[in-house]
């Protein structure tokens, strides 16, 4: 697999590689962790990855979705896939047990600019799960600490129990080299060890400059509005917004329409794009 | 480019000929207001004198349901043979279905290559046929009336004869194989061509105006006309269904009845469908029927122009003739073009 730059004459593009369960690590309601190893060592060895791309993945008999890469490129040998259950084969692979086989393709999308963010600061803006591939861009940055500047994290969930990988955030609570900002909007039993209170509350908490900073945002719809009212407030520049964007996709080559905004494919042309990109495109966000 | 003549005469048996090159599929009569494209046992089925199919030949090259692969609970997932072998012949085909199967080509090449599709490509030759435009035809303004490539031969109606340009060397073995019926060209002869080509620009009764269209679509975005025509608009996809050059498709896994082997396959869709933007979890990107069409019109001519350097429609009218709510492409557009300059 190689990042589909290389498809000779018989390859099928949508045809998946077989890849098994090693582990599946529950998360949150609905939200659970999968670790995946491709069967076939070759494949295994040669797929490369960059924060922020996806992958195809399919159940056997029930379909296919588009699902974020949430491990780091940094840390080879499984891959990591944060999965809700939302649908047909969300629900069938829920199902799964330990060690079955499931079908992966990929890696797709552009992923983070990581050339151009390479010593800048890093904030990373997440919510719900919008962490799963700023995931994979926060291990990348602490993995290669002095490529980037400062590295700050702000993440919120309602409650405490409503935190994706709260466990693994948490212990980032005591490092000297980056900011971890986790805050829930309400902790009655006054337990939360770090902020609490609305997200758009911890933009106080710090100050970065904006001409040497780039923002990563990922979440919710309605997250993208107020987080991109936020930066510009602080002078953000709006290419140095980035967002992940998520559309309906089927295809995740750039072929069967669905994921089409504008004149942009979500699957090829992002889901990356800057906020800049966002407000040109019409119906982006 | 290579030249030869072909007396009427003769056709039937250059169709006959053609039967050692590949299967032949060609316009048919099915009833007095319908031509479709078929598969031919007998040419005396062949219509040559028909406007437009009711679908285009992307139907052979990219199937309403297509395989793309089988898979099952032991073997994971694995190739389908397609009958890569199969040779075929499209023949008397227009010149904007010729367009639009390179417009299809843009789509499927590019970083990642759907092999599938273009190994039905190769193994389909093409065979053109000039027409006579109606009054749905608008290929003029689209700049699809007439085809220098993507042919192996095409055949230009000279009244007698046809004059038959060899595109490739495939087109050039099937005139050889029956070298006898094919005569020399004359002075006559192109005079006569050239003459034909102007007659046809009479013909055409409607136009379209591109100068500008992407800029004018940008600025027309938030244009009531897009609600007035989304109002009308059923989202029955039809327009979709018949277009030469729209190639959205849905995926979906098709279980035998054991329960454990099956085919992931593709199946057309519309952009039109109520749920085409619908994710998981209930939030649907193009809710409104005024978006969805919008972003029909949107995408053939402002997106696909951004992306490929031109518009994914050729003017074939078929949208124009399948539409139940009588929505016309060359209406919509003249309208945006008047919003834009009122
Ligand atoms: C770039 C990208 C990254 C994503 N990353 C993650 C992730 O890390 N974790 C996670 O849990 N979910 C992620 N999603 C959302 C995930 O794709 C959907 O939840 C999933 O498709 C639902 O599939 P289903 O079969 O369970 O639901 P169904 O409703 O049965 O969906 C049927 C099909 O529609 C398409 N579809 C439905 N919803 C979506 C959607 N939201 N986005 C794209 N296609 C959709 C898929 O092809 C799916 O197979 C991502 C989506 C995108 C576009
Ligand atoms: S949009 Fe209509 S006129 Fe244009 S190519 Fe498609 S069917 Fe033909
Ligand atoms: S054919 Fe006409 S009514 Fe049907 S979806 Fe297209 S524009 Fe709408
Ligand atoms: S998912 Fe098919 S074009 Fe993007």
């Amino acid at each position: 697999m190689c990042n589909g730059t290389c498809t000779s004459d018989t390859d099928n593009i949508y045809q998946p590689h077989l890849a098994r369960i090693v582990r599946r690590l529950p998360q949150i309601k609905d939200h659970r962790l999968f670790q995946l190893r491709l069967e076939d060592s070759e494949i295994r060895q040669n797929f490369s990855y960059r924060p922020g791309q996806f992958v195809e993945l399919s159940i056997i008999g029930t379909g296919e979705a588009p699902i974020s890469i949430s491990s780091s490129p940094t840390r080879s040998g499984v891959i990591e896939l944060c999965v809700r259950r939302i649908g047909r084969m969300t629900e069938a692979l829920f199902r799964l047990p330990l060690n079955s086989l499931v079908g992966v393709r990929g890696p797709y999308g552009n992923g983070f600019p990581l050339e151009q963010m390479r010593g800048n600061n890093l904030l990373i803006v997440a919510g719900g799960l919008g962490m799963a591939p700023l995931r994979s861009l926060l291990w990348y940055a602490l993995d290669n600490r002095s490529l980037f500047k400062e590295v700050i994290l702000m993440f919120g969930a309602k409650v405490a129990e409503e935190m994706l990988f709260k466990y693994e955030l948490l212990t980032l609570l005591d490092r000297t080299d980056m900011r971890c900002l986790l805050t829930v909007d309400k902790d009655e039993e006054g337990t939360w060890p770090a902020q609490v209170g609305v997200v758009t509350k911890l933009f106080d908490l710090f100050e970065v400059d904006p001409k040497i900073t780039y923002a990563a945002v990922c979440g919710p719809p309605i997250m993208y509005k107020f987080v991109s009212k936020k930066l510009l407030e602080k002078k953000f520049s709006k290419d140095r917004i980035l967002m992940s964007l998520e559309r309906k996709m089927k295809c995740g080559v750039g072929k069967c329409g669905h994921c089409m905004i504008g004149y942009k494919y979500t699957c090829i042309d992002g889901p990356i794009f800057t906020y800049w990109d966002a407000i040109n495109l019409p119906e982006m966000i | 480019m290579q030249i030869v003549k072909l007396p009427k005469q003769n056709l039937d048996k250059f169709i006959k000929s053609l039967s050692k090159f590949g299967q032949i599929y060609a316009p048919i009569k099915k009833d007095a207001n319908t031509s479709l494209f078929s598969k031919i046992e007998d040419s005396s089925q062949i219509d040559l004198g028909y406007n437009r199919t009711l679908l285009p030949p992307k139907k052979y090259l990219l199937p309403p349901i297509d395989s793309m692969f089988r898979f099952s609970a032991e073997a994971g997932y694995e190739e389908v043979e397609h009958g890569v072998d199969e040779k075929s012949i499209l023949f008397g085909v227009h010149s904007c279905d010729i367009h639009g199967l390179r417009i299809l080509d843009l789509v499927f090449s590019g970083r990642y290559v759907d092999n599938h599709y273009f190994t039905g490509r190769k193994n389909t030759s093409i065979i053109g046929l000039s027409c006579i435009p109606d009054d749905m035809c608008f290929c003029r303004s689209m700049g699809t009336d007439f085809v220098e490539n993507g042919f192996d031969l095409f055949l230009s109606d000279i009244d007698q004869s046809y004059l038959v340009r060899i595109a490739t060397s495939l087109g050039d073995d099937m005139v050889r194989a029956s070298q006898s019926l094919f005569k020399e060209v004359g002075k006559e002869e192109i005079e006569k061509h050239k003459k034909k080509s102007n007659e046809m620009q009479k013909h055409f009764k409607t136009d379209i105006e591109l100068y500008n269209l992407p800029e004018i679509m940008d600025l027309e975005y938030e244009s009531k006309t897009w609600e007035e025509i989304g109002e009308k608009c059923l989202s029955c996809g039809s327009c979709s269904m018949v277009c030469p050059t729209c190639y959205c498709y849905d995926v979906f896994d098709e279980l035998s009845l054991d329960g454990k082997t099956g085919e992931r396959k593709t199946r057309w869709d519309s952009c039109l469908f109520e749920d085409y933007a619908l994710v998981a979890g209930g939030t649907n990107f193009r809710s409104e029927r005024s978006a969805r069409v919008k972003n029909r019109y949107f995408h053939k001519h402002r997106g696909f122009v951004a992306q490929y350097g031109k518009p994914s429609c050729v003017g074939c009218g078929r949208c124009i003739q399948s539409c139940p709510a009588k929505i016309n492409v060359v209406e919509v557009i003249t309208k945006i073009r008047s919003d834009a300059y009122v």
